[in-house]
C-alpha cells in the first residue's frame, strides 16, 4: 500500500508545489519571446532548454501545470457537485421515474466518447480553458453520479440506514447525514482518477488547439508546437510530455494507494 | 510491351521504373473548394489547375513576365483602348470542340457580367466591349488606355472556359491545358492526366496527383516515407535543413507574392488612430518574427509591395522597431495604459507562431492582447467577411494587390481618398515611368498612414524528390504548371 502511495503523492504533489510555487517565481518568462535564444539544450541557464520562441521550458511547464490542474480540479469538482446529488437521489428514489430519468440521463452521456464531446462543446462556443473546463466537467457527471449511486444502493439495505428512518428522518437527511459520509472514500479514490483523466483530456484538447489559448502555456500546445522540431530539438517534445505521463503516472498511483488504505473492504482483508 | 507480358518478373522490377518517369505525385496545404478558378478567391483552385487544366489569353512565367498562352500575340491601338488578340489554331478543348473567338467572348463577358460571381470582378472592370472579329481574331475594347490587360487577363481567374461546359466547371472543369481532369477524391486527391490533343508541346508526365497536407508534421511524414513526390511550398520551414541535408530531395527557395501583413481593423477605434497604428508598427520586429516563426526564410517588407518587384520601393524605415518610439506614440494617443486588443490567427505557422510573437513584442509597449487561434472558414467569416477583429496575420498572395487598400469595404476597412485617387490616376497612365511613379506614391501613402503593420515576404519553398527538374520555382501567382517537369532519373 505504500509502495503505490507514496510515489504517488510525492510526484503529484511535486507537480502542486511548482504550479503553487509559479505563482510567485518562474526561472524565466513565459510570455516573453527571445527568439536569439530559441531551442537551447538544457544547460545551467535554461535547466530544461528553452522552446521554439526562445522562453525556458521549465518556467513553461511550471505554468502549464498550473493550467493543467486548474482545468482538472475544476473539471472533477463540476463533475463531483452534479454527479453525487443526482446519484443520491437516483438512490434514494431507486426503481421510481425519477431514478430512471437521471440514470439513463447517465447512460445517453455517458454513451459519446468524452473527448467527442469535448470536442463538440469546444467546437460550439469557442476554444478556451472554461469551455474545456465545462466540456471536461460534463462527461465527468455521470461517472460520479453512478458511482454514488451504486454505493449508496447498497447502504440503503444496511440497519443503521433502517434505524434512522424508524427515527423520522426523511430520504434527503438520510441521504446527507449517512449515505453520503459513507461513499466519501470511494468518491476521493475516483476523484483522484478522474483528476488525472481531466489532465490527460485537457492535454488532449489543447493538443489540437481547443484548450487554453496562447499566450497561457499548456502542455498539450506545447506537445503539438514541438512536433515538427523532433529532429531538431527533441527537448522541447520530450519535456512536456513527460510531464503529463509523469503528472497522470503520479495521480494514478496515488488513486490506487488511496484506494487500498480508504477501502474498507481492502481493509478488511489486510486485518 | 510484349516482353512485359512475356515475363511477369521483368514486370515487376520494371513497372516502379516506368512509374516514376511518367507521374508525379504532388502535395499542396489546402484542398480546392471546388474546381472553377474563375468564380473564387481560393488559390488552391489555380494551385492545382491554373496552366495545368485552365489557360487564358496570356499566362504568368516562373519570374513574372506575362507571356502568351491562347492568344498568339497582340497589337494595342494607337490611343490604348482597343487591344487586338490573335488566337492560337488548332487549340481544342478537353472535350474536343475547338476554341474560337466566341470562347473567349463568352468567357470575358461572363466575367465581368452583373451576376458574376468572379472574385476579381475589377481585373474586367475597364472592359467596354468585347467583339469576335473572325474565329481567331478577338477585339478588346477598354473604356480608357489600361496598360495592364496583359497582367490582367493572365490571372487565374481570366482563364478561357467554353460555353458548352462553364455550367458544370465547379466539379468537371474543361479547358484547353495540357492536362485533363480526371478524377476528384474529395478530401484526399484529384488527378489528373496528359491530353492527347495539346496544341503545344507534350507534356513529359502521363499523370499527377495533387494531395492535400496542411499539418507540419503529417507533411513531413509523407515527403520522408516518398508517398509524395513534390512539396509547394513545404508548411514547416523548420524541417528545411533536413531535406537539404539529405541527397534524396531537393529544396527550391522562391519568391511568392505573399505580403505578410498584421492586418489591423482601420474602421473601429483605437485603432482608427493613425497614432495607435504607428506605434504597433514601430513596437514589431520583423527579424525576431522572420527568424522565430519562419526560421529565417522571407524578407522585411515596410509596405504593401513585393520586394522583387522593380518598382518596390524601401520603406522599411518608417515603421523600424523602435519601442520608445511606440511608447511615445501611444501616449500621445492618450492609450498608454491598459489597451486590449483582440488577435486572430488563421492556422498558417506564419500567423500562429508570428502572432505570439507579435503578441509579445506589444505587451513589451504596454498593449495585452487575446489571441483566438482559428480555422480557415471561421477566419474568413468573423475576420475577413465580419470585420470583427481589432488585428489579425495573413499573407495576402495575390499578385500586385495594393489595389485592395483603394477598396474601403475590405476587411482592414482603410478609407482614404487621396489613396483611391493615386490608384484611379494609375489605372488611367500606361506610361510605363509614369506608371512607377504612381506605385512609388501609392505604397509610401500606405506606409505612412500605418493602415497595417508590414511583415515580410513570403518565401515560397518547395521540396521535391531530386532528379525533378521544371518546376516553379517562384509563385507570380498561386500555380503549379506541370508541362514542363520532368523526371531526370
Amino acid at each position: 500500500m505504500i509502495r503505490r502511495l507514496v510515489p504517488g503523492a510525492v510526484l503529484s504533489a511535486l507537480f502542486v508545489l511548482a504550479a503553487l510555487v509559479s505563482y510567485v517565481w518562474t526561472p524565466g518568462d513565459v510570455t516573453g519571446v527571445d527568439i536569439a535564444s530559441k531551442l537551447q539544450p538544457p544547460s545551467p541557464e535554461h535547466w530544461l532548454g528553452t522552446d521554439h520562441l526562445g522562453r525556458d521550458l521549465l518556467a513553461m511547464l511550471m505554468v502549464g501545470a498550473r493550467t493543467s490542474i486548474a482545468v482538472a480540479l475544476v473539471a472533477v469538482g463540476i463533475g463531483m457537485a452534479a454527479g453525487v446529488p443526482l446519484g443520491l437521489a437516483a438512490a434514494a428514489m431507486r426503481g421510481t421515474l425519477l431514478d430512471e430519468v437521471i440514470m439513463r440521463g447517465n447512460d445517453l452521456v455517458f454513451a459519446f466518447p468524452s473527448l467527442v464531446i469535448a470536442i463538440l462543446i469546444t467546437a460550439i462556443a469557442g476554444p478556451g480553458a472554461v469551455n474545456a473546463i465545462v466540456a471536461i466537467g460534463i462527461f465527468n457527471i455521470p461517472v460520479f453520479a453512478r458511482l454514488t449511486r451504486g454505493a449508496a444502493l447498497a447502504l440503503w439495505e444496511r440497519d443503521f440506514i433502517m434505524a434512522a428512518r424508524v427515527a423520522g428522518k426523511g430520504a434527503p437527511r438520510i441521504s446527507a447525514e449517512h449515505i453520503l459520509p459513507n461513499v466519501t472514500n470511494l468518491l476521493i479514490v475516483q476523484g483522484t482518477i478522474q483528476f488525472s483523466l481531466g489532465i490527460l483530456a485537457e492535454a488532449a484538447l489543447s493538443y489540437v488547439g481547443l484548450g487554453a489559448q496562447p499566450p497561457v502555456p499548456s502542455w498539450g500546445r506545447m506537445l503539438a508546437e514541438a512536433q515538427t522540431l523532433t529532429a531538431i530539438a527533441p527537448h522541447v517534445a520530450l519535456m512536456p510530455g513527460l510531464a503529463i505521463v509523469l503528472m497522470v503516472l503520479g495521480l494514478n498511483l496515488l488513486g490506487d494507494g488511496l484506494r487500498d488504505v480508504l477501502d474498507p473492504r481492502l481493509r478488511d482483508l489486510r486485518t | 510491351m510484349r516482353s512485359r507480358i512475356l515475363t511477369p518478373a521483368f514486370v515487376l522490377c520494371a513497372l516502379p521504373a516506368v512509374a516514376q518517369e511518367t507521374g508525379l505525385t504532388l502535395a499542396i496545404q489546402l484542398e480546392p473548394p471546388h474546381l472553377d478558378p474563375t468564380s473564387a478567391a481560393a488559390g488552391a483552385i489555380d494551385s492545382v489547375l491554373y496552366a495545368n487544366v485552365f489557360e487564358g489569353l496570356t499566362r504568368f512565367a516562373s519570374d513574372g513576365s506575362i507571356e502568351p498562352a491562347l492568344a498568339e500575340s497582340w497589337e494595342v491601338s494607337e490611343d490604348g483602348t482597343t487591344y487586338t488578340f490573335a488566337l492560337r489554331e488548332g487549340v481544342t478543348f478537353h472535350d474536343g470542340s475547338a476554341f474560337d473567338a466566341e470562347d473567349v467572348k463568352f468567357t470575358l463577358d461572363r466575367a465581368r457580367g452583373e451576376d458574376s460571381t468572379n472574385a476579381q470582378k475589377v481585373l474586367f472592370e475597364g472592359i467596354e466591349e468585347v467583339a469576335v472579329v473572325d474565329p481567331q481574331t478577338v477585339e478588346i475594347t477598354l473604356a480608357e488606355p489600361d496598360g495592364a490587360l496583359p497582367f490582367n487577363l493572365a490571372w487565374g481567374d481570366a482563364v478561357i472556359v467554353a460555353p458548352e461546359s462553364a455550367e458544370d466547371i465547379k466539379s468537371a472543369p474543361v479547358g484547353t491545358g495540357p492536362f485533363v481532369f480526371d478524377e476528384w477524391v474529395q478530401g484526399d486527391r484529384i488527378e489528373l492526366a496528359r491530353y492527347g490533343d495539346y496544341w503545344g508541346e507534350a507534356p513529359a508526365l502521363e499523370t499527377a496527383t495533387f494531395r492535400f497536407i496542411s499539418d507540419p508534421t503529417a507533411a513531413f511524414a509523407a515527403m520522408m516515407a516518398g508517398d509524395i513526390d513534390v512539396f509547394s511550398n513545404f508548411p514547416a520551414p523548420e524541417n528545411l535543413p533536413q531535406f537539404e541535408n539529405d541527397p534524396r530531395f531537393q529544396v527550391i527557395m522562391g519568391s511568392s507574392e505573399g505580403e505578410t501583413i498584421l492586418a489591423m481593423n482601420n474602421a473601429e477605434p483605437p485603432l482608427d488612430d493613425v497614432l495607435v497604428r504607428q506605434a504597433i508598427a514601430h513596437a514589431i520586429d520583423r527579424e525576431a518574427i522572420i527568424d522565430g516563426a519562419m526560421y529565417g526564410i522571407g524578407t522585411p517588407i515596410g509596405t504593401h509591395f513585393a520586394p522583387h518587384h522593380p518598382d518596390y520601393v524601401d520603406l522599411l524605415g518608417l515603421s523600424a522597431h523602435d519601442q520608445e518610439r511606440a511608447r511615445t506614440l501611444l501616449a500621445e494617443a492618450g492609450l498608454s495604459e491598459g489597451l486590449r486588443l483582440s488577435l486572430k490567427l488563421p492556422p498558417p505557422p506564419y500567423a500562429r507562431r508570428g502572432g505570439e510573437i507579435v503578441a509579445a513584442q506589444l505587451r513589451e509597449i504596454g498593449i495585452e492582447t487575446e489571441i483566438v487561434n482559428l480555422e480557415w472558414a471561421q477566419w474568413l467569416e468573423e475576420v475577413f467577411r465580419g470585420q470583427d477583429f481589432d488585428l489579425t496575420i495573413v499573407s495576402h498572395t495575390e499578385p500586385m494587390d495594393i489595389g485592395i487598400y483603394a477598396r474601403p469595404d475590405y476587411y482592414f476597412q482603410y478609407a482614404s481618398p487621396a489613396f483611391q485617387q493615386i490608384m484611379a490616376t494609375l489605372k488611367a497612365t500606361t506610361d510605363p515611368e509614369e506608371r512607377s511613379e504612381l506605385l512609388a506614391e501609392a505604397q509610401t501613402t500606405i506606409a505612412e498612414d500605418y493602415v497595417n503593420g508590414y511583415l515580410f515576404q513570403l518565401a515560397w519553398p518547395t521540396v521535391a524528390a531530386a532528379g525533378i527538374e521544371g518546376l516553379w520555382a517562384n509563385q507570380p501567382t498561386q500555380a503549379n504548371p506541370l508541362a514542363d517537369v520532368r523526371w531526370t532519373e
